[in-house]
């Protein structure tokens, strides 16, 4: 059986069960059950119309539950009486879902938690495993979720962005766990493209693909990080990178420029240049300029410092780095970087030391400190 | 999110403000106490907070190795040590600003004559994954 088939449905059950008159939060449950059932029948008997099977068995275990639930017995009433429903009509379930799980009123950690539950079908045992959590933790993080949007309704489309923001999360901040997060984000926002026609979404998802082709260079066999300019350069997939770059320029062309269309145009102006030598650091520079225009982050003015210290020296690396917050993320190791190329060893040596101690995660701490060690040495002969 | 480690010191930390030994205490402020802390865990369990909590015995024992072919030193358990732990809960937050939050309920935790203990806790971040955009 393919699971992934089946987890494609899960959105627009869940978009029937509401339509003919189910809460999302009871909907989403039911259809969960209905999943698990599909798991242990499809392999044995794998029905003619899977989606009309997994609307029926979903539409019984939502019968069941609120028959069980002697406090709705009211609305259990309601439920069946209701007449059978009729054509879907123009509204996309799918497209609701995913405007709902990634409702303002929620917290990023909620809405991520329910956008890949109720919109990517993943059981959540499979989230909690992925976010190194207890079952029963993200259980309860999924019901208090889905109490929290509760009262929304699901007929108005909403503001792309939050959808845009869950995304790039699951996408940037997944673990490695089973569950492949990098892969399960571009798989949703995929098919949020296709469901919607909006520039940052293409833009994102040129995003995801141009990092995503990367990654087999990113990581050495035991584990380390690899910095873009060591990357062996072979290893990036070029079937990803010839289609963010393809979905990133039909995007440009409509001339909206917004921040996600910014980053990906950097990732490939890095996917572009056959050697880290060969990159095109003033174009960089130039899209670094519009996404500090747009988004006004220190996050990006310190991408930028580093840019402008590859396009134009060291010295205007390091002055474009003024006014920023030295106690911003990575800020240290970035001027250690610059300094080194400035050759002055000694300082680079004692920032990347500072650096490494701060470092929030252990892959970028041990880099550091291999750097801080590597100038020591040279230092010392 | 973000998971952090609260950190329960039986030596290390400053002094608390209630400082009574439990084996002081009534049987009944000792079971209020332990009340206090399985509630705590289930109520984070509840929020979608909680990872693991677990007690340590006080007793370790120092080892290290000694050469090929030889078996492990060991040495210990030392009275004076000046720092020991007593045991640790991990949790899941939003924000740096509810680990503190829910680190200081967890100090509020009753002791002696039934009053808080106000006991330091220790708050440690973990590290993260590194985030697949860096540039």
């Amino acid at each position: 059986m393919n699971e992934s088939l089946l987890r494609e449905l899960v959105p627009a059950v869940i978009g029937v069960l509401v339509r003919r008159g189910a809460d999302f939060a009871a909907a989403e449950d039911a259809v969960q059950d209905a999943l698990v059932e599909a798991v242990r029948v499809w392999p044995e008997d794998p029905p003619r119309d899977p989606k009309g099977w997994l609307v029926t068995v979903a539409w019984r275990k939502f019968l069941d539950a609120a028959r069980a639930d002697v406090s709705r017995r009211h609305r259990e009433a309601r439920v069946e009486d209701e007449p059978a429903p009729g054509p879907a009509g123009a509204v996309d379930d799918t497209l609701q879902l995913y405007f709902l799980c990634a409702h303002p009123s929620l917290t990023p950690a909620s809405a991520v938690a329910l956008t890949l539950r109720a919109v990517g079908g993943l059981t959540t045992r499979q989230i909690a495993q992925a976010y190194l959590v207890p079952e029963a933790t993200m259980a309860q993080r999924i019901s208090r979720a889905k109490r929290t949007v509760s009262g929304v309704r699901l007929d108005r489309p909403g503001d792309v962005a939050t959808v845009l923001r869950v995304l790039y999360l699951v996408f940037n901040e997944g673990y490695s766990g089973d569950v492949d997060l990098a892969a399960e984000a571009i798989r949703l926002t995929r098919r949020l493209a296709a469901r919607i026609d909006h520039e940052e979404v293409a833009g994102l998802l040129a995003l995801m693909l141009l990092h995503h082709a990367r990654r087999p260079a990113r990581t050495g066999p035991d584990g380390r990080l690899v910095p873009l300019a060591e990357q062996d350069r072979g290893l990036w997939d070029t079937r990803l990178i010839a289609e963010g770059v393809e979905v990133l320029q039909a995007a440009l062309g409509r001339d909206r420029l917004g921040e996600f269309q910014a980053q990906a145009a950097v990732a490939a102006l890095h996917a572009d240049a056959p050697t880290a030598e060969e990159t095109d650091w003033v174009q960089i520079v130039e899209w670094y300029d519009e996404l500090v225009r747009l988004t006004g982050s220190p996050v990006a003015r310190l991408n930028r410092a580093v840019a402008v210290g590859e396009a134009d020296g060291p010295r205007a690396g390091l002055a474009a780095l003024a006014g920023l917050d030295p106690a911003l993320p990575r800020h240290t190791a970035v001027t250690a970087y610059l300094h080194e190329r400035d050759g002055d060893l000694a300082t680079a040596a004692r920032l990347y030391a500072e650096a490494a101690r701060t470092a929030p995660s252990l892959p970028e701490r041990d880099h550091l400190t291999r750097q801080a060690a590597r100038l020591n040495a040279r230092l010392r002969d | 999110m973000a998971k952090y480690l609260l950190l329960k010191h039986y030596r290390g930390a400053p002094a608390a403000v209630n400082d009574v030994p439990m084996d002081q205490w009534t049987p009944e402020e000792v079971s209020a106490h332990l009340q206090y802390m399985q509630d705590f865990a289930t109520r984070l369990e509840g929020t979608g907070e909680f990872v693991d909590g677990k007690a340590l015995s006080p007793e370790g024992t120092f080892v290290r190795y000694d050469g090929e072919g030889r078996p492990p030193v060991t040495d210990g358990p030392f009275a004076e040590t000046k720092d020991l732990i007593a045991g640790w809960m991990v949790i899941d937050v939003e924000t740096y600003e509810r680990a503190l939050e829910l680190a200081g309920e967890l100090s509020a935790a009753p002791g002696a004559g039934g009053k808080p203990i106000h006991e330091w806790l220790e708050v440690r971040p973990f590290m993260v994954e590194p985030p697949t955009v860096t540039e």
